[in-house]
C-alpha cells in the first residue's frame, strides 16, 4: 500500500489502489484443498454459530465436488447478504470460532470459501432464485440495507409484491456506504441488490420516508410495512470547536470514500479519529489510505474496552495507526479561517468497575494535551432515528424499536422492524449477518400472517 | 542399522526396493539414475517383438483433491529396438554390478521364441528373468500378457519352456484379472518357476470427461481399457500376495507389488510373505528420490523393532491370515470414545446411525457440553466409527469381555459340533 507517511503527495492512482480489496481471494487450488480439509461434520457447530444457519459443511462439500452453483445457492438461500458476509462477518467469533478443527489443527477458512463460492456466482452471472407466484399482497420496506434486502428477497420468493424506500442514491445501506471498500467493494452488495431486484422487487432510491412519503401513507397503502432504516449520523460531541470545517462525521466520511470520486486527498494531513469502534477503525484506515501523514485514534478508555473486533484492531495497527488511550476530547481548536489546528484532550484514569463490569474512567484534573491535527473525525456511535420511529407510532426505548423477537412485529399491527433500528438496550445484534437473519424471519412472519388472513377471508 | 539386503530366489540386491517393469525402467539412462538414487534393483521394461505405442497413455484418479490415488495406463511393452535395450542392460550391469537387473520378457506362446529371447538377455548379464503374463491391455489382444496369464496351462507350459534354457532365476509375474490367483501361481510353480511376482495391473477405465464425454484417457476420441495400479490397488495386491504365501504348494518366494508407496506398504507386503517389493506408480508420481525415505523409514522401523535384517520380516503375518471359517465367533471388540480427545465432529454418530448399528449417542453433560458415547452392549465392533474418526486416539476399539460361558469357537468348529450332534 502506498501511504504518505514519508512523501508529500499521494496520487489518485495510489489512492484507488489503496481502496481495492485488501484480503486476497482464494485461488482455485487453495479453495479446493481447503474444502477437502473440511470434515463435513454432522450437526456441525459452524451451522449453529452462523446467525443465518448456512449449511456450511454442505456448501463446502459442493466446492470440493465442483458443484459451484449449488454451493452459491446453499449460501445465498440462507443469507441474502452471503457475498458481503463472506467479507465482513467476524468469522472467528462465529463459524470459524466454532469449527471443531480448532481442537485438532486449524479451523477451516469458512469466510474465504464462502467468498470463493459467491464470487463464482457473481462472475458467472448466475440466477440463483425465482420469484413466487403473485399473491397480490404488497409490502413496503423502509431501507435497503442487509435487513431490508433480506426481507424483500424472502417476500418476493413467496410471491408478494415488495417496494423498498431508500433515502440514499443507491441501495444496499451499510454494505454499500458504511463498510470500507478495501474490505467490501461496492460491487458485492450491488450484486446482492440486483439479485433481489431480479425477483421483481422495486427499490425507490432518493426517497425519504417522512418527507417524500409519510409513514401513514405506507401503513395505509400496504398490507405490511417493515422498518429497516438503520441508524442516523454520528452524534455531536458537545465540545467547543465542533462546527469547524475540519470536523467530520465518520459515517459520511466512509460514504465519501465509497463514492469512488477521491476528491478528498489527505496528503500531509494529521488526523484524529474519536472513538474506538469498528467505524472508528474504518475512518482511521481510510484516512491512511487517502494519504494522511499521521492518523491517531483517540479514545477515553483503553484497548481493553474498545468495541472494534480484534481483527479490525489488528488491521488498524498494520496500517500504522497511532492510539491515544485514556484521552477524552475536550476542545477542538481552530484558526481564524475556521480550520482545525488541534485537538485538546483530557487525560483519564481507570477506576473501579461499575455495575456493568466495565471499569469507569475519570478525568485527571489539569492533565491535558493538545494534539496537532488538521482533521477530526467523530466515530462515537450513531444517532437513533426517533422522528421516523415516532411517525410510525411504534413503541420504542430511546430510539430502539421494541419488537417480538420471533416475528419482529412492533407494537403496531402490520408494522415490523429489523436491523440496526432494533439494535440496542440488550436487543438484537449489530452484525450484517444478524440483520439478514432478522429480514428472513420478519418475512416468514409476514408471509404466515398474510397467508392466514387470506385463508380466513376466503 | 539393520541389514536391508535381500535375496529373491538367489537374486541379491542391496535393499528390497526394485523398480517394476514399467516406464521408469525404459532405458539405461533411467535405470542408472534410479540406482544412483538408491533403488536396489530394476526390472527392465518388458522386452519382446517390436510394438507401436499410442499417444495419450496414462490417466489417474484423484480422491478428495489427492492426485494419483490410482493410476491407469494403456502403454505397451518397450517400443525401443531389442539390441538397444540389450546394449544398455549390459552397460548398466557393468556400471552397477551390485544392483539387480531383471529382464522382463513377453513373447508369443512359442517354445522357440522363448528360448531365443532368454538366451539373448542372459548373454548380456541379467540377474534374472521376469515373465510378463500380466499386461491386461493391448498385448493381451494378441494372445500375450494377461491373455496367456489367465490360462494356468499356458502359464505352466511357457514357464517350463523358459526353464529349459534359463541359467538365471525365473520369476513369473501374475495377472490379478483372474478369479483366484493361486491357480496361476500354482501353475507357475509346476512349470518350474523360481519365484512369482504380483500383481500386474487390473483392468480399468480411469474416467469419462464430463464435457466431451470422451473416455479418460482417449486416443483421438476413442478409448480402450488399461491397467490400474497405484495406492488404490494395494489391498487387492496384498491379499493376493497373502493368499499365495499361505499356500504350502506355492512354495517359491514372492516379489510383491501393487500400491507400494512408502516403506510402510513395503513392510506390510513383506510381513504378508513377499521377499521384496516392486514399485512403479510412486516413482512416476514423485521421481526416483522417493526411495531414500523408503530405505530410511524401513531401516528406522527395523531398528525400533530391534530386528537385525529385513529378511526376518518376511511372512511373519502369514500364519495370522486364514479363512473366515477359522475366526472366533465369540470374540468381541467395542468402540470407546475418549471425550478428551474427541472434537465432536459427530461423524462417528452419523456413520453408525445411518449405516451401522445405531449405538453412538449424542449427549450433553451437566454443563451442557456435547459429548458422544457408545452403548457398548449394542456395539458389534464393526470399526466403522474409528475408521471415519478424523482424530487419532479419539476412538479406540477395545476387547470386550466374552459373554458368560462363551469360549472361543470358530464357524468351522461350530459346524462340526452341529453335525456331530446331528449324528447323535
Amino acid at each position: 500500500m502506498a501511504t504518505n507517511q514519508s512523501e508529500a503527495w499521494i496520487s489518485v492512482e495510489d489512492i484507488k489502489a489503496n481502496f481495492t480489496e485488501a484480503h486476497p481471494a482464494l485461488k482455485q487450488k487453495d479453495a479446493v484443498d481447503e474444502a477437502n480439509r473440511c470434515l463435513y461434520c454432522y450437526d456441525a457447530p459452524c451451522i449453529t454459530a452462523c446467525p443465518t444457519d448456512i449449511d456450511i459443511p454442505a456448501f463446502i462439500k459442493k466446492i470440493a465436488s465442483g458443484n459451484m452453483k449449488g454451493s452459491a445457492v446453499t449460501i445465498m438461500d440462507a443469507n441474502p447478504s452471503g457475498a458481503s458476509c463472506a467479507r465482513v462477518c467476524p468469522t472467528e467469533e462465529l463459524c470459524e470460532g466454532a469449527c471443531v478443527l480448532n481442537h485438532a489443527s486449524t479451523p477451516i477458512m469458512i469466510g474465504d470459501l464462502q467468498r470463493y463460492a459467491t464470487d463464482w456466482a457473481i462472475k458467472n452471472e448466475q440466477v440463483l432464485f425465482k420469484k413466487g407466484e403473485d399473491t397480490k399482497q404488497h409490502i413496503a420496506i423502509v431501507g435497503s440495507g442487509p435487513a431490508g434486502l433480506s426481507a424483500a428477497r424472502e417476500l418476493a420468493r413467496f410471491g408478494h409484491r415488495v417496494t423498498i424506500y431508500e433515502a440514499s442514491a443507491e441501495a444496499g445501506g451499510l454494505n454499500t456506504y458504511g463498510i470500507v471498500s478495501f474490505r467490501l467493494p461496492k460491487e458485492i452488495p450491488a450484486w446482492e441488490v440486483k439479485q433481489v431486484k431480479d425477483l421483481g422487487v422495486e427499490i425507490k432510491t432518493n426517497t425519504i420516508v417522512g418527507k417524500d412519503i409519510s409513514a401513514a401513507e405506507l401503513t395505509e397503502q400496504y398490507h405490511a410495512v417493515i422498518i429497516a432504516a438503520g441508524m442516523g449520523k454520528v452524534p455531536t460531541l458537545g465540545i467547543d470547536g465542533e462546527e469547524l470545517e475540519g470536523v467530520r462525521d465518520a459515517i459520511e466520511f466512509v460514504k465519501m470514500t465509497k463514492s469512488g470520486k477521491w476528491e478528498e486527498n489527505l496528503s500531509g494531513k494529521k488526523v484524529a479519529v474519536i472513538g474506538a469502534g469498528n467505524t472508528a477503525v474504518d475512518a482511521a484506515t481510510c484516512s491512511v489510505r487517502l494519504g494522511a501523514e499521521n492518523v491517531k485514534m483517540v479514545y477515553r478508555r483503553t484497548e481493553k474496552e474498545m468495541t472494534a473486533y480484534a481483527f479490525e484492531y489488528e488491521f488498524a495497527k498494520q496500517d500504522g495507526i497511532e492510539f491515544k488511550w485514556l484521552s477524552a476530547p475536550a476542545k477542538i481548536e481552530g484558526n481564524s479561517s475556521g480550520e482545525v489546528t488541534g485537538l485538546l484532550v483530557n487525560k483519564m484514569k481507570l477506576e473501579a468497575a461499575g455495575e456493568d463490569g466495565r471499569q469507569k474512567v475519570k478525568a485527571i484534573e489539569g492533565a491535558t494535551e493538545t494534539l496537532d491535527v488538521d482533521l477530526v473525525i467523530k466515530a462515537i456511535g450513531q444517532e437513533r432515528l426517533n422522528p421516523l420511529i415516532e411517525a410510525f407510532e411504534v413503541t420504542h426505548s430511546d430510539g430502539v424499536i421494541q419488537i417480538d423477537e420471533t416475528t419482529y412485529a412492533t407494537s403496531k399491527t402490520g408494522v415490523y422492524a429489523i436491523g440496526d433500528i432494533i439494535f440496542g438496550k440488550g436487543q438484537g445484534e449489530a452484525m450484517v449477518v444478524s440483520a439478514a437473519q432478522q429480514g428472513k424471519k420478519a418475512a416468514w412472519a409476514i408471509h404466515s400472517e398474510l397467508t392466514e388472513n387470506a385463508v380466513h377471508s376466503a | 542399522m539393520a541389514n536391508l539386503e535381500t535375496s529373491l530366489a538367489g537374486i541379491r540386491s542391496p535393499n528390497p526396493f526394485w523398480l517394476a517393469s514399467a516406464p521408469p525402467t525404459n532405458s539405461g539412462y533411467q535405470v542408472q539414475r534410479a540406482f544412483e538414487a538408491g533403488w536396489g534393483g530394476a526390472v527392465w521394461k518388458t522386452l519382446g517383438d517390436p510394438i507401436l505405442n499410442v499417444s495419450s497413455r496414462f490417466a489417474a484418479t484423484s480422491f478428495n483433491g489427492q492426485a494419483v490415488a490410482g493410476f491407469n495406463n494403456i502403454e505397451l511393452i518397450t517400443d525401443r529396438p531389442l539390441e538397444v535395450n540389450l546394449r544398455e542392460i549390459e552397460e548398466t550391469k557393468i556400471k552397477y554390478p551390485n544392483h539387480a537387473i531383471i529382464a522382463s520378457l513377453m513373447v508369443e506362446p512359442n517354445q522357440e521364441k522363448w528360448h531365443e529371447i532368454v538366451k539373448m538377455v542372459e548373454a548380456v548379464g541379467v540377474d534374472g528373468l521376469e515373465l510378463n503374463f500380466g499386461c491386461p491391455h493391448g498385448m493381451a489382444e494378441r494372445g500375450m500378457g494377461a491373455a496367456s496369464g489367465q490360462v494356468p496351462e499356458l502359464v505352466k507350459q511357457q514357464t517350463a519352456w523358459v526353464k529349459e534354457v534359463a541359467q538365471t532365476p525365473v520369476i513369473v509375474k501374475l495377472t490379478p484379472n483372474i478369479t483366484d490367483i493361486t491357480f496361476t501361481a500354482k501353475a507357475a510353480v509346476e512349470g518350474g518357476a523360481d519365484a512369482v511376482s504380483m500383481i500386474n495391473t487390473i483392468n480399468s477405465l480411469a474416467g469419462v470427461d464430463l464435457d466431451s464425454w470422451n473416455t479418460v484417457p482417449n486416443v483421438a476420441g476413442k478409448g480402450a481399457h488399461g491397467g490400474y495400479c497405484g495406492p488404490a490397488v494395494k489391498p487387492i495386491a496384498l491379499n493376493m500376495v497373502a493368499e499365495c504365501a499361505r499356500r504350502p504348494d506355492i512354495n517359491v518366494p514372492i516379489s510383491g507389488m501393487g500400491g507400494v508407496s512408502s516403506w510402510k506398504e513395503a513392510a506390510e507386503f513383506m510381513l504378508m510373505g513377499a521377499s521384496n517389493v516392486q514399485v512403479c506408480t510412486a516413482a512416476m508420481h514423485h521421481g526416483f528420490r522417493i526411495v531414500e525415505d523408503m530405505i530410511d523409514g524401513l531401516n528406522n522401523y527395523l531398528d525400533e523393532k530391534q530386528i537385525g535384517s529385513v529378511a526376518e520380516l518376511v511372512g511373519k503375518t502369514v500364519p495370522k491370515y486364514s479363512d473366515w471359517g477359522e475366526l472366533d465367533l465369540n470374540y468381541r471388540v467395542v468402540a470407546q470414545i475418549d471425550t478428551e480427545t474427541c472434537i465432536n465432529c459427530n461423524k462417528c454418530h452419523i456413520a453408525c446411525e445411518d449405516t451401522s448399528h445405531q449405538c453412538i449417542d449424542m449427549l450433553k453433560d451437566e454443563q451442557g457440553n456435547d459429548f458422544l458415547q457408545v452403548r457398548e452392549d449394542d456395539c458389534v465392533g464393526c470399526n466403522l466409527c474409528s475408521i471415519v474418526c478424523p482424530v487419532d486416539g479419539a476412538i479406540e476399539m477395545v476387547e470386550a469381555p466374552r459373554k458368560t460361558g462363551e469360549e472361543p469357537m470358530t464357524w468351522n468348529e461350530r459346524q462340526s459340533l452341529v453335525s456331530m450332534m446331528g449324528v447323535k
